[in-house]
C-alpha cells in the first residue's frame, strides 16, 4: 500500500496565481536523465485536467552524447493551454535545465526569448573548478541575453529523500512544475504510480516523495505561480504520440502482417503495438533488411493477408524496387513513411518533410500510387485504416507520410470507437469466376479484382514484367500503353471521390498558405494570428497528395499570392547564383506549380525543427508589409 | 450422388480432382534447347502429380534470371518478382498461409549474389518450402557474365582473361547458416536422382535447400561437358536416411560414399569434396529445427470481437 507522506503539501493555494491562457515549458538535460518522462507526464496530467496539450521531444542523435554538451540537449517541450493546442508554439516561457550547457543547443535554435524563465541545477557551481567556471560564465551570459535565472539546488533537495539523485530528479522537477502551473496533485500522483506500475512499492513511494517534495519546494522559492483554466470534456479522450496512433491504427485496420526493419524515427510505431498486435490478429515481422521487409509484406499481401511496412526515408530508398513491383503487379500494400532529415543518413532524429517527391516519383517508369499525409495525431490513427481500405479497393500501394514531428508529438483526441467494419473481409477462397481475367481493367476506373492463391481457377503468374490482362508477358507494345493507362486511371477514379480542401479563413485575399502533414497546427495558428491583425491570409492543408485534392486551381486564383509552408529545402532568391528563374523550389511548391500552372512561392527550411507560428508570421510580415508580431 | 468410395467396390471410381502431369503445365518453356532447366521443369511437374498438389494451393516464387522464368511454365499460382528477392516474398506468402505449398526457384546470381542476404536469413527462418537453386555458374539471361559460382578462371564477358576470385560453394555456405535444416545437391541430367531429391525435399518439415547443378549449353558447355560425360566426376552420397535410389540407378555411379545426413560436421567436410568430384545426395537434414512459419500461424483465426477487445485494452493505456 502506497501512503502519501507527511510532507505532502496540504495547502495548494496559499498565494495568488496568475491566470494564463497557455504556457510553453521545456525540460532539458543530458540523455538518460528522464527529462522526457517528466515532460510526458506533465502533458498527460494536463490533458487529464482538460487542457489542450502538444508535446515535442528534443532528441540528440546519439544514445549517449557527451555529458554537459551543446550537442547533447535531450528533453521535451510541453505546450499546454486552455484551448486546443496544435503545435509546439514559438518561444518557451519556462525552462528547467539539469545542466546549463545543454541550453546552448536550444538557444541556437531560437527556442527562448528575453524574459524566459530558466530554472537551472546549481550543483555545477560547486563541482570541479573547470565546471564551476563554465557554469558561472554561462549564468552571466544567460542574464545578458535577458533570461530570468533561478539557480536551484535540485540534487541537494532530492538527496533529502533518496540516496541517488540521478534517478528521480525528474519526478522532483515534475512536482515543482505541477505547483508552478497549478496541476492537480492527485492526478499527478496517479500518473507517477502509473509510470512505475511495474516497479516495486519502494520505488513508487520514493518517486511520490520526490514529486511532493518538488511541489513543496515551489511553494516557497518562486515569485511566479500560474494557473491555466481548463474544461473537462464529456467525451472520452486518449492522449498519445503519432507513432502510437499509427500502432493502434495498424491494428484497427485489421493488418495481419506488419513487416519492418529498425529505423529512426519510425520504429517506435512498432514498439507501441508489439505487446498487443498478436492478440489483435497480426504479427510483427522484423526482417533482415528494408528490402526484405517490404518483400515479405508484398508476399503476404499477394497471399491475401493484409500487410503494412513501416519505415523512414532511407528505407523508402531501399524499398523502391519493390514499390515499383507492387504498383506494376497491383498488390495492395500500406507503406508508412515517418520522414526524417535527408538525404542519406541525414538527420535521423530530426524533422523534415523531404520524402514527398521521392515517394511520388522515386521509381523508374510511371509508378502512380496513392499518397496520404495525416496532419494531426488523430489522423495518424484514422489514415492507416483509410490507407488499408484504399489499398484493397484500388489494388495498389498506399503511402502514409508522417514525420518526426508527428511521430513524437503528443496530443489528446477523442477516443476512437473501434468498428468491426474497419477490418477486412475474411479471405475469399471461393472459385475464381471462369473467363474473368486477372487484370480485368475496368474501362472507366482501371480497377480490377485479383485472385488469391487458394482460389480454384484463378491460377496466374504475377510478374514485374509488362503484362496483359492475363498477366502474360507483353510482347506487343500496345499492351504496355494500355496497362500503364489503366494503372494511372485508378488515381483519376479515386480523385473523383475527393472533395476540395477546406479553406481556413476567407475564400479570397492577399495570401494563401498551403501546407501538408505536421505543419498544419503552426500554419493555421499563424494565419489566424495574422488575420486578427487585419491581414488577408487564409490557409489550406492537403491530406491527399496523390491523387491531388480537386479544385486547387480555383482556390489559388482567388488569392494574390500562393505560398507553401514546408519543412524541406528550397533555394533562396538573392543567395549567390540564385535567381527567380533558376531557383529550386520546395517539394509541394514544385508539385503544385506543375499541376496548377500557378506561380507558387514557398517558405521552407531544413533546420530539422518543427515549424513554429512565429517563423511563418515573420515571413508574412515581409510578404504583406504589415506588423503581425507583438 | 455418391459422395464416398465404398471399400467393397473393386472398380476404381474416377477420382474427383485427380491431376495429371499436363494439369501443371502452362505455356511452352522458352529456355534454350539443351538447357538443364527443361529437365527440372519436368521433374517438378512430376513431383506435383505424384503428390497430387492442388494447383490452386501451390505457389512458385522466383526472382529474375533464366531459371526465374519457371513459374510462367507452371499452371499453378506464380510470382515472378525481383532479382534476388524471391525468398522474402516466398516467406511472406508462407508466413500466414500454412495451407499453401510454396516453392522458390532461384539461380546462382539471384541467390548467391544479389539475394545473398536473404539466402542467409531465409534459411534461418526455416519455413516449410522447397528452394531450388538452379546453378549453372553463369549469368545467362544477360549473356555470360561471371557468377558467384563460376569456377576460378572462367572466361566471361566481364572477365575475358578469366575470373579472378574463387567461387562460393553454395552447399558449404548453406551448411554454415543458422537453423539450417535440409541441404541436398543433385544434377539435372540424372532424372532418377533429381526426382528422388525433390521428393525428399518436399517431404521435409522445414526449408529444403536443393542445389541443382545445371547445364548451360550456350555459355558453359566446356565446364559441364566433362562432368556430364565422365562417370568419375560424380560421387553419390548414400544413406538409408538420405536420397534413396534403386539398385539400377545406383549402379550408374562409380563413386559411392556413405554419409549420415544427421551429421552436420561431416556434411561440411563432404561439401569440400567438390574440389575433386561433384558430390550429390542429402548432406544434412534436421527435422526438428525451429520453424518460423509455425510462429506465423499461431494466432490465425482470431475473431473480430477478440481483436477489438485487444485494441481497446491497449487504447485504455492512453485513456484520459
Amino acid at each position: 500500500m502506497i501512503s502519501n507522506p507527511a510532507s505532502q503539501p496540504s495547502e495548494t493555494n496559499r498565494f495568488e496565481r496568475t491566470k494564463i491562457k497557455e504556457a510553453v515549458i521545456e525540460i532539458v538535460s543530458d540523455s538518460g536523465e528522464g527529462a522526457q518522462k517528466c515532460g510526458q507526464s506533465l502533458g498527460a496530467i494536463s490533458a487529464k485536467m482538460g487542457n489542450g496539450v502538444w508535446t515535442v521531444e528534443i532528441i540528440p542523435a546519439e544514445i549517449q552524447p557527451p555529458a554537459r554538451s551543446k550537442a547533447g540537449a535531450s528533453g521535451i517541450r510541453v505546450r499546454m493551454g486552455s484551448n486546443k493546442i496544435t503545435n509546439m508554439g514559438d518561444h518557451a516561457d519556462l525552462v528547467v535545465a539539469l545542466n546549463e550547457q545543454v541550453l546552448y543547443g536550444r538557444i541556437d535554435q531560437n527556442a527562448y526569448k528575453p524574459g524566459t524563465y530558466l530554472l537551472i541545477e546549481n550543483k555545477w557551481a560547486t563541482h570541479t573548478e573547470e565546471t564551476a567556471i563554465a557554469y558561472k560564465e554561462s549564468i552571466e551570459h544567460f542574464k545578458e541575453l535577458g533570461y530570468y535565472i533561478f539557480e536551484i539546488p535540485m540534487e541537494k533537495e532530492c538527496l533529502k529523500h533518496v540516496s541517488d539523485a540521478k534517478k528521480g530528479k525528474n519526478m522532483w522537477v515534475l512536482g515543482l512544475l505541477c505547483n508552478l502551473y497549478d496541476r492537480d496533485l492527485e492526478i499527478a500522483a496517479n500518473q507517477v504510480k502509473y509510470i512505475f506500475r511495474k516497479k516495486d512499492e519502494k520505488i513508487i513511494q520514493s518517486n511520490l516523495d520526490l514529486l511532493f517534495a518538488g511541489y513543496e519546494y515551489a511553494n516557497e522559492n518562486f515569485p511566479m505561480h500560474f494557473t491555466i483554466p481548463s474544461k473537462l470534456s464529456e467525451e472520452d479522450y486518449v492522449v498519445m504520440n503519432g507513432n502510437e496512433a499509427i500502432s493502434l491504427g495498424v491494428m484497427a485496420a485489421g493488418i495481419e502482417v506488419c513487416s519492418m526493419y529498425p529505423i529512426t524515427p519510425a520504429t517506435s510505431a512498432t514498439h507501441a503495438m508489439a505487446e498487443t498486435i498478436e492478440s489483435a490478429g497480426g504479427i510483427i515481422h522484423q526482417a533482415e533488411d528494408e528490402i526484405a521487409a517490404i518483400g515479405f509484406a508484398v508476399g503476404a499481401s499477394y497471399a491475401g493477408k493484409t500487410a503494412v511496412t513501416i519505415t523512414s526515408g532511407p528505407g523508402i530508398a531501399l524499398k523502391t524496387e519493390f514499390i515499383g513491383l507492387a504498383i506494376m503487379a497491383e498488390i495492395p500494400l500500406v507503406i508508412i513513411d515517418v520522414q526524417r532529415g535527408g538525404p542519406s543518413t541525414g538527420l535521423p532524429t530530426k524533422v523534415e518533410q523531404g520524402d514527398l517527391l521521392a515517394v511520388l516519383y522515386g521509381a523508374p517508369g510511371d509508378a502512380p500510387k496513392v499518397v496520404l499525409a495525416p496532419s494531426t495525431i488523430e489522423e495518424c490513427f484514422h489514415f492507416v485504416i483509410l490507407a488499408r481500405k484504399l489499398a484493397e479497393s484500388f489494388r495498389t500501394p498506399v503511402f502514409v507520410l508522417t514525420d518526426a514531428n508527428l511521430a513524437t508529438g503528443v496530443q489528446p483526441f477523442p477516443r476512437p470507437k473501434i468498428k468491426a467494419e474497419w477490418f477486412p473481409e475474411p479471405l475469399d477462397q471461393s472459385p475464381w469466376k471462369e473467363g474473368v481475367k486477372v487484370y480485368d481493367w475496368d474501362k472507366n476506373t482501371g480497377i480490377s479484382k485479383r485472385p488469391i492463391p487458394g482460389q480454384k481457377g484463378g491460377m496466374y503468374t504475377l510478374t514485374g514484367l509488362a503484362h496483359d490482362e492475363d498477366s502474360h508477358v507483353a510482347y506487343d507494345p500496345a499492351i504496355n500503353q494500355r496497362a500503364v493507362e489503366s494503372r494511372s486511371r485508378k488515381l483519376a477514379a479515386l480523385r473523383e471521390t475527393l472533395k476540395p480542401p477546406t479553406i481556413h479563413g476567407d475564400e479570397e485575399g492577399d495570401l494563401l498558405l498551403v501546407g501538408w502533414g505536421s505543419t498544419r497546427g503552426a500554419i493555421e495558428e499563424a494565419a489566424e494570428r495574422a488575420r486578427e491583425k487585419g491581414a488577408k491570409v487564409s490557409s489550406i492543408h492537403l491530406r491527399f497528395l496523390s491523387p491531388m485534392e480537386p479544385g486547387l486551381k480555383n482556390i489559388f486564383d482567388k488569392f494574390k499570392k500562393v505560398m507553401t509552408v514546408e519543412i524541406n529545402y528550397s533555394d533562396t532568391v538573392g543567395n549567390p547564383l540564385i535567381t527567380a528563374e533558376n531557383r529550386r523550389y520546395s517539394q509541394l511548391a514544385w508539385y503544385l506549380r506543375a499541376q496548377t500552372l500557378t506561380d507558387i512561392d514557398c517558405l521552407s527550411n531544413v533546420y530539422g525543427q518543427p515549424m513554429s507560428p512565429i517563423q511563418i508570421l515573420q515571413r508574412l510580415e515581409k510578404e504583406l508589409n504589415l506588423t503581425l508580431i507583438d | 450422388m455418391i459422395s464416398f468410395q465404398p471399400d467393397f467396390c473393386e472398380i476404381a471410381l474416377p477420382e474427383e480432382g485427380h491431376y495429371s502431369i499436363e494439369d501443371y503445365g502452362s505455356s511452352k518453356a522458352r529456355w534454350c534447347s539443351g538447357c538443364g532447366a527443361h529437365t527440372i521443369l519436368h521433374s517438378v511437374q512430376k513431383l506435383c502429380e505424384d503428390e497430387q498438389l492442388p494447383p490452386e494451393k501451390t505457389v512458385f516464387v522466383s526472382g529474375i534470371g533464366c531459371s526465374s522464368r519457371f513459374p510462367h511454365y507452371m499452371k499453378t499460382y506464380g510470382f515472378h518478382g525481383l532479382h534476388g528477392r524471391a525468398l522474402p516474398v516466398a516467406s511472406g506468402v508462407k508466413f500466414r498461409r500454412p495451407d499453401l505449398n510454396v516453392f522458390v526457384i532461384t539461380g546462382d546470381g539471384d541467390c548467391c549474389s544479389i539475394g545473398a542476404g536473404h539466402w542467409v536469413h531465409g534459411i534461418r527462418y526455416n519455413m516449410k518450402m522447397v528452394v531450388l537453386l538452379f546453378d549453372n555458374s553463369i549469368y545467362g539471361l544477360t549473356k555470360k557474365q561471371t557468377s558467384p559460382t563460376s569456377p576460378l578462371g572462367t572466361h566471361s564477358n566481364t572477365h575475358p582473361r578469366g575470373s579472378v576470385i574463387p567461387p562460393i560453394n553454395p552447399i558449404q555456405s548453406t551448411l554454415g547458416f543458422a537453423n539450417v535444416s535440409f541441404v541436398a545437391q543433385t544434377i539435372d541430367w540424372k532424372p532418377a536422382h533429381l526426382n528422388a531429391t525433390l521428393k525428399k525435399a518436399f517431404d521435409h518439415p522445414g526449408l529444403a535447400f536443393v542445389r541443382i547443378v545445371q547445364r548451360c549449353p550456350i555459355w558453359m558447355r566446356d565446364t559441364y561437358e566433362p562432368t556430364v560425360k565422365d562417370p568419375n566426376a560424380l560421387t553419390l552420397l548414400d544413406h538409408e536416411d538420405g536420397i534413396v535410389l534403386d539398385e539400377k540407378a545406383k549402379s550408374t555411379f562409380r563413386h559411392i560414399e556413405q554419409h549420415d545426413p544427421s551429421d552436420l560436421l561431416k556434411a561440411r567436410e563432404m561439401a569440400e569434396l567438390v574440389k575433386e568430384t561433384t558430390p550429390i545426395g542429402l548432406f544434412y537434414q534436421n527435422k526438428n529445427a525451429i520453424r518460423y512459419d509455425e510462429y506465423g500461424a499461431h494466432n490465425l483465426g482470431i475473431s473480430v470481437e477478440e481483436r477489438i477487445g485487444a485494441i481497446n485494452t491497449l487504447m485504455d493505456r492512453y485513456a484520459i
